[in-house]
């Protein structure tokens, strides 16, 4: 993917030379500070962890220049929330900016709101062919992937405050993988709107995430969802750390694909057709889409695997959430051999891909609501 | 036409259509697992789908979906069709990789969607030089064909791409072998071929035939290990199907203590195990704590925290007997989690199975958060959801009710009813009661007697209480008893006739309690007037009650009870637990006086000859993904011709998008480095 990093017309100067340089010796001194001080808590996987984060991160923000800013911004914000904290969880209901901007659930609900108004935006821009609306909506989802990020690092940082024994990452539970599943829904696409220098595409891809708000949301009021409870010993283990996230990388890319593979289908059918990037376009997205994802989860279900070796005592037993996960598996690796091998293209392949979400979903809540096994990090 | 038959089959198998279909296949049928709970107790599927579709589903291999042979024959064309499709494409993708294509013609490099013509000013040399150098400084091998009338740079890049279909389509066929290698097929396999059998649960393990034991030299299994504390244990059961194999380990595995840890909430925080394992051939030892999360590896068997049990906790338990006519009769008890008791008095002979014991019994008594979260307007809803994501203090959602324990009793006709004792009083609509749960399956939920604590604390008052309301001898006495407290002044006749009544009222809520009562009013009393004579008779009732309150204090030495609100909520309780005790269906109830907890660990072992060779597949499975899928392939020719036209043509294994662009810089480029005059449009800096 290297050639795509500067896109034509956009030839690297000077400035952007010097923020990369300026983007790796924050990621390197905030890490070496992070080893300085707090290395003597950190086990050796602890420690791995951080160190790839390292290069990972400037990876990520070299290629995708947008994410300098977003890095620098949220760890900026969950900085600043720290530092209000001094340390008492009590300071939350006390100090005007936790309460109102930047504690855990202050700053999600933020997100929740941004992502709603960022949709109307999108569908605004979209229907009424206003460029301007289209610019808003993409800011305000900058702006609600920002908050929701900072929420989820202050949150692990509360979490610790609760006491040193219950802390934990906030991806462990069905509420925290919702705010993650949104966040990296709303990245992978934030990333395709650079890339392709469209933000048509904006009004549905925001449609799903809106969903998964909605849901968070009334996880949130109805079920106190939100609050933070220890771990299980079971998930007490530093495979979370990356099996979660790479999970979400494949459920929130197959997410995008299928939202694109409705706009896809409208057009197809002369809705919107005038609006959307052309049919071709949307196929690209879709394809990288459901690459990038296949990808992904094909890291999640192995170090899954791995993680299980060590929990449950063996690498698979045919678990309803590994199962399903299985079946996730196949269903896009089917997709990708009609792809590339069968040379399939169009409405056939959008269609796979709208219900690959249906499949995703079920993999995702429906195992959690239907189904006795393991995976028991939320129930509904 | 033999030789075409198998072509054909050669042809079919290795096609990505039957491949495409078999990872179907390989869904839905995993999907079935998913629905049918596996591996579950025959008893169970049988109570679920009845007689009919119990043995059907059986046959099917519903209980164990992914051993059963049809789902092994699945995978195993999943296997050959994988292998099959690699053979197939070997040859020619080697050649692919290898081929620089410098032959190609004119005219087939027209034929690219990809190309675009224009002259070059320069000397044919040095725009050959410039060319290659552009080619290698871009990441192309490149490759110069010269012709007669112009010369060819075939240049590509991205050949590993197709080393990636090698990686991951050999990483399924690891995965598939290393998988069955560690599945339960090599069990299977000695079940049918080794004279093994196994045998049903529920054995002592020097009872287990020697067919059903497997030898330290199995090199694939997986199974419990149960050890209670104090004990130790060289035996891991393996389950399969319905029945039980023993596997026979290398060390013996001791536990000194387990522990159990828990967060402030009451959700458990920490599982641990302290061992002590010994070589059995050498006698050597050494001491481990195992914990969830962290295996313990010896001998080529991984040893995993996997659950804990009681292990025999032993408990002194007070019998007291709630049959009617043998007032308050008492018998200690004393067992252990796990024992068969004969328990027997007048009137019965019942056996008596201690299944459970619970040092800690923590129950959730959070307020039902549905309600709590609709209370108030939208906007308090949304500031009490702002702040941390910490729950409010009030929020300690878990109760502890001390310990408690569980057990059956089983009748002559071996019907059993099963009951859940607690040790500790709760409090309950401001009175201390004591619970005990029953139900007759395992399916119910437990229904619960809840006895009051006298003045002292004890239960005794209920049961002597018991004892008299219940004994029709003593009916007389506590009715007439009854009457002349009622109505002191009264003639002898009213008296007579309240005596009479009381009485009656005695041996209806003897009989079912509230029940035949409310059945007498309802059959005998016209509908306007029930509720006044309900009133009634419960007042006689209680009456009645305080009345055997006070002939117990008598018989104590005590002075009479006078009436006050504790003393009246004591009496609707006790009247209230009477009246449940008789449909308690057990003839005495089980107070736990005293116990010794014993837990028990229970471990997984496993030996896993197949995890190396799954964990191989893994990697390649990953590498050959990304190598596929990001590795690009791109096939780059510049053609120059004696007369200064050039042709640059661009093919790629990946029709999309970006190679439209990809395309478009390398023109440019080399319009720009062979034609100095041309200015594009755009600086373009492609990599």
């Amino acid at each position: 993917m290297n050639e795509l990093a500067h896109r034509p017309g956009s030839m690297p100067g000077f400035r952007s030379a010097a923020l990369d340089w300026l983007y790796l010796a924050a990621l390197l001194s905030g890490a070496a500070l992070a080893l300085v001080r707090y290395g003597s808590h950190m086990d050796g996987y602890d420690t791995a962890i951080l160190i790839i984060h390292v290069p990972l991160l400037t990876a990520v923000g070299w290629h995708w220049k947008p994410f300098r800013g977003f890095a620098a911004t949220v760890a900026l914000l969950a900085l600043a929330a720290i530092a209000l904290y001094q340390g008492d969880l009590a300071r939350a209901d006390q100090t005007f900016a936790l309460k109102y901007l930047i504690s855990s659930q202050t700053a999600i609900m933020w997100m929740s709101a941004l992502v709603f108004i960022a949709t109307g935006a999108y569908w605004l821009g979209l229907i009424a062919g206003a460029d301007f609306a289209e610019r808003t909506g993409s800011a305000l989802t900058w702006v609600a992937v920002a908050m929701g990020t900072t929420g989820l690092l202050v949150r692990w940082y509360e979490s610790y405050l609760l006491g040193p024994e219950i802390g934990y990452i906030p991806i462990s539970n069905l509420y925290e993988v919702f705010v993650l599943f949104c966040l990296i829904t709303m990245l992978l696409y934030l990333y395709y709107e650079t890339r392709y220098g469209t933000r048509r595409m904006g009004a549905f891809v925001m449609v799903i995430v809106s969903a998964a708000v909605g849901f968070l949301l009334w996880y949130a009021f109805s079920r106190g969802a939100h609050e933070i409870q220890p771990l299980i010993p079971a998930l007490q283990s530093y495979w979370m750390k990356v099996h979660v996230p790479a999970n979400f990388v494949g459920y929130g890319a197959f997410a995008l694909a299928a939202m694109i593979g409705i706009a896809r289908l409208l057009a197809g059918r002369g809705i919107l057709a005038a609006r959307l990037p052309a049919e071709r376009i949307l196929e690209d997205v879709m394809y990288r889409a459901i690459a990038i994802g296949f990808a992904f989860f094909t890291i999640a279900t192995v170090l899954g695997a791995l993680w299980a070796a060590e929990a449950w005592g063996t690498y698979w037993q045919w678990d309803p959430k590994e199962t399903w996960a299985l079946i996730v598996w196949l269903n896009y690796a089917a997709w990708l051999h009609m792809r590339l091998t069968g040379g399939l293209r169009g409405a056939m392949l959008a269609w796979w891909a709208v219900i690959g979400l249906a499949v995703t979903t079920f993999a995702f809540v429906g195992v959690n609501m239907f189904l006795t096994g393991l995976h028991s990090y939320g129930s509904l | 036409m033999q030789r075409g038959t198998a072509r054909d089959l050669f042809e079919l198998l290795s096609s990505m259509r039957f491949a495409i279909s078999l990872l179907t296949a390989l869904g839905i049928a995993s999907i079935i697992g998913t629905v049918v709970q596996q591996n579950e107790p025959f008893n169970a599927y049988l109570n679920q789908f009845g007689p009919f579709w119990f043995p059907v589903f059986e046959t099917l291999g519903l209980y164990s979906v992914y051993s059963a042979p049809w789902f092994l024959v699945i995978l195993a064309f999943l296997v050959l069709s994988t292998s099959l499709c690699i053979v197939r494409q070997t040859a020619p993708m080697l050649r692919e990789m290898r081929s620089f294509r410098e032959r190609a013609r004119e005219v087939s490099l027209r034929q690219f969607a990809h190309r675009s013509e224009f002259s070059c000013s320069l000397h044919a040399d040095d725009a050959l030089a410039r060319i290659e150098d552009y080619a290698r400084a871009n990441g192309f091998a490149a490759r110069t064909d010269r012709r007669p009338d112009a010369v060819l740079v075939a240049a590509r890049q991205g050949s590993l791409s197709r080393s990636g279909y090698f990686l991951a389509h050999g990483a399924i066929v690891l995965i598939c072998v290393g998988g069955l290698l560690d599945g339960d097929l090599p069990l299977r396999a000695q079940l049918a071929f080794g004279a093994k059998s196994s045998t049903s649960a529920g054995q002592l393990i020097a009872d287990i035939p020697e067919s059903s034991r497997l030898p330290e030299s199995n090199w694939s299994f997986r199974g419990n290990v149960f050890v209670p504390e104090g004990r130790s244990n060289r035996y891991a059961v393996l389950r399969l199907d319905d029945g039980i194999l023993l596997q026979t380990l290398p060390f013996s595995i001791a536990l000194e203590k387990f522990h159990i840890e828990h967060y402030d909430n009451g959700s458990p925080s920490r599982f641990a195990s302290d061992l002590t394992i010994t070589d059995v051939e050498t006698g050597q030892s050494f001491s481990h704590t195992l914990e969830v999360n962290r295996p313990l590896f010896h001998h080529g068997i991984a040893i995993y925290q996997s659950g804990f049990e009681d292990g025999g906790s032993s408990l002194r338990l007070r019998a007291h007997s709630l049959l009617p006519g043998h007032p308050a009769r008492q018998q200690d008890i004393a067992g252990a989690i796990g024992d068969v008791l004969p328990l027997s008095d007048k009137g019965y002979a019942h056996t008596l199975e201690l299944t459970e014991f619970r040092a800690f019994t923590v129950e959730d008594v959070v307020p039902d958060p549905d309600q709590e979260a609709r209370q108030g307007s939208v906007l308090t809803q949304v500031q009490r959801q702002l702040g941390s994501g910490a729950g409010a203090p009030a929020d300690k959602a878990m109760r502890n009710l001390g310990p408690s324990f569980v057990f059956r009793l089983r009748d002559e006709a071996g019907q059993a009813r099963e009951f859940h004792n607690y040790m500790m009083p709760v409090e309950r609509d401001g009175a201390w009661v004591v619970l005990s749960g029953v139900r007759d399956s395992a399916a119910e939920e437990f229904a619960y007697l809840r006895l009051p604590l006298d003045e002292d604390g004890r239960l005794e008052t209920w049961f002597s209480l018991h004892g008299l309301v219940f004994d029709p001898a003593r009916h007389e006495q506590i009715a007439s008893r009854f009457a002349e407290r009622s109505l002191p002044g009264a003639d002898e006749a009213t008296r007579t006739r309240l005596t009479a009544t009381a009485r009656h009222v005695l041996d209806l809520f003897a009989e079912r309690g509230y029940e035949t009562v409310a059945r007498f009013i309802e059959t005998t009393v016209p509908s306007d007037e029930r509720e006044r004579a309900l009133d009634l008779f419960l007042k006689i009732l209680n009456g009645l009650v305080w009345e055997a309150w006070a002939i117990q204090h008598e018989q104590s030495g005590r002075e009479a009870p006078i009436l006050d609100e504790a003393r009246a909520r004591y009496l609707s309780n006790a009247t209230t637990a009477l009246s449940d005790s008789l449909l308690y269906g057990a003839p005495l109830y089980l107070q736990l006086l005293d116990f010794t907890q014993r837990q028990a660990t229970v471990l997984q072992v496993t030996r896993s000859p197949g995890k190396a060779v799954v964990y191989a597949g893994f990697l390649l499975l990953i590498l050959g993904i990304f190598a596929m899928l990001y590795i690009r392939e791109r096939r780059l020719f510049v053609l120059l011709k004696n007369n200064g036209d050039v042709l640059v043509a661009l093919s790629s294994n990946r029709r999309t998008v970006d190679v439209d662009e990809h395309f478009g810089r390398h023109v440019d480029a080399l319009r720009l480095i062979l034609d100095p005059a041309f200015a594009p449009d755009t600086p373009a800096m492609p990599r």
